[in-house]
C-alpha cells in the first residue's frame, strides 16, 4: 500500500502557496521531513521559492515539534509553518 | 487543576482569576496580554493550529505544575481579529506562596510565546498587511528556562 502524507500550511507559507492543505503520495526513500521538503520543493517555483530556506519554517508531524531529520514513520499529519508568534 | 481555553471569545479577568484563587493558596499571578497601540495599528488576525493547540498549551502548563508546588493554573488565548486593546491571552497561576505564582506565570509566558502555534498578522491603518516575525529577545527569554 502507498504511503501517504497529509501536509498542513499555516500563516504566510499558506498565503503564499495559496493552499492550506494537501495529500502527498511519500515514494520510497522519502524518510525524513527533510525528504518530504525537497520533494516539495521540485514541484514548481513557488515551492521552491518557500521551502528551499528551511530556516525560516518551523515544523510539526502530528502535532508535535519535529526538526528536518525528524523521521516521518507512520504519521498522518505534518504541519509546516513559520517562527509562532502568538501571547 | 488545569484550564485551558482557545477560541473567539472575550474573557472576564476578574471570573478566571477568582476560580484560580478558588482552588487553594494564597498567592495568584496573573498576566494579561492585550493589542498594543504602537501608533498605526488598525486591528490584529491570529490564526492558530487547531489541532496542536491546546496540546500545545496543556504541555507548558503541565510544566510549570511539574516545576513549581501550584493549585491551578489558567491559559486562555483568543483567535481571530482583535482590535487594539482588546485581550489576546490571559494566564493565572495560583500557589501557596507568591514566588512560585509570579514565575511560573512567566514560565508559561515565555513558553507560549515560542511553542504554542499561533501566528499574528497586522493590518496597519494605510491598509498595510504583515504577518509579525518572532522576536529572538522571545526565543532568549524562553530558552533561559531550559537550564
Amino acid at each position: 500500500m502507498e504511503r501517504s502524507l497529509n501536509i498542513i500550511y499555516f500563516a504566510w507559507v499558506r498565503e503564499r502557496l495559496g493552499l492550506d492543505q494537501e495529500r502527498v503520495a511519500l515514494g520510497d526513500g522519502i524518510e525524513t521531513i527533510s525528504d518530504v521538503l525537497t520533494m516539495l520543493a521540485d514541484r514548481g517555483a513557488g515551492y521552491a521559492e518557500i521551502f528551499s530556506d528551511i530556516g525560516k519554517l518551523r515544523f510539526a508531524l502530528d502535532q508535535d515539534y519535529g526538526v528536518p531529520g525528524t523521521a516521518i514513520e507512520s504519521a498522518q499529519e505534518l504541519a509546516i509553518f513559520p517562527p509562532v508568534t502568538g501571547g | 487543576m488545569i484550564t485551558i481555553q482557545v477560541g473567539e471569545a472575550d474573557f472576564d479577568i476578574g471570573a478566571e482569576t477568582l476560580a484560580v484563587a478558588g482552588q487553594g493558596g494564597g498567592a495568584i499571578a496573573s498576566f494579561v496580554g492585550q493589542v498594543r497601540d504602537d501608533g498605526n495599528l488598525a486591528s490584529l488576525e491570529l490564526e492558530h493550529y487547531p489541532a496542536m493547540t491546546k496540546k500545545a498549551l496543556r504541555k507548558i502548563a503541565e510544566a510549570a505544575l511539574s516545576e513549581w508546588p501550584l493549585h491551578a493554573v489558567t491559559i486562555i488565548h483568543r483567535v481571530g481579529k482583535l482590535a487594539v486593546g482588546e485581550n489576546i491571552v490571559l494566564v493565572v497561576t495560583g500557589s501557596d506562596h507568591r514566588e512560585a505564582a509570579i514565575e511560573s506565570c512567566s514560565f508559561i509566558m515565555d513558553r507560549l510565546k515560542t511553542v504554542a502555534p499561533f501566528w499574528k498578522k497586522e493590518t496597519r491603518t494605510d491598509g498595510a498587511v504583515k504577518w509579525i516575525e518572532e522576536r529572538a529577545s522571545d526565543v532568549e527569554a524562553s530558552e533561559k528556562w531550559q537550564k
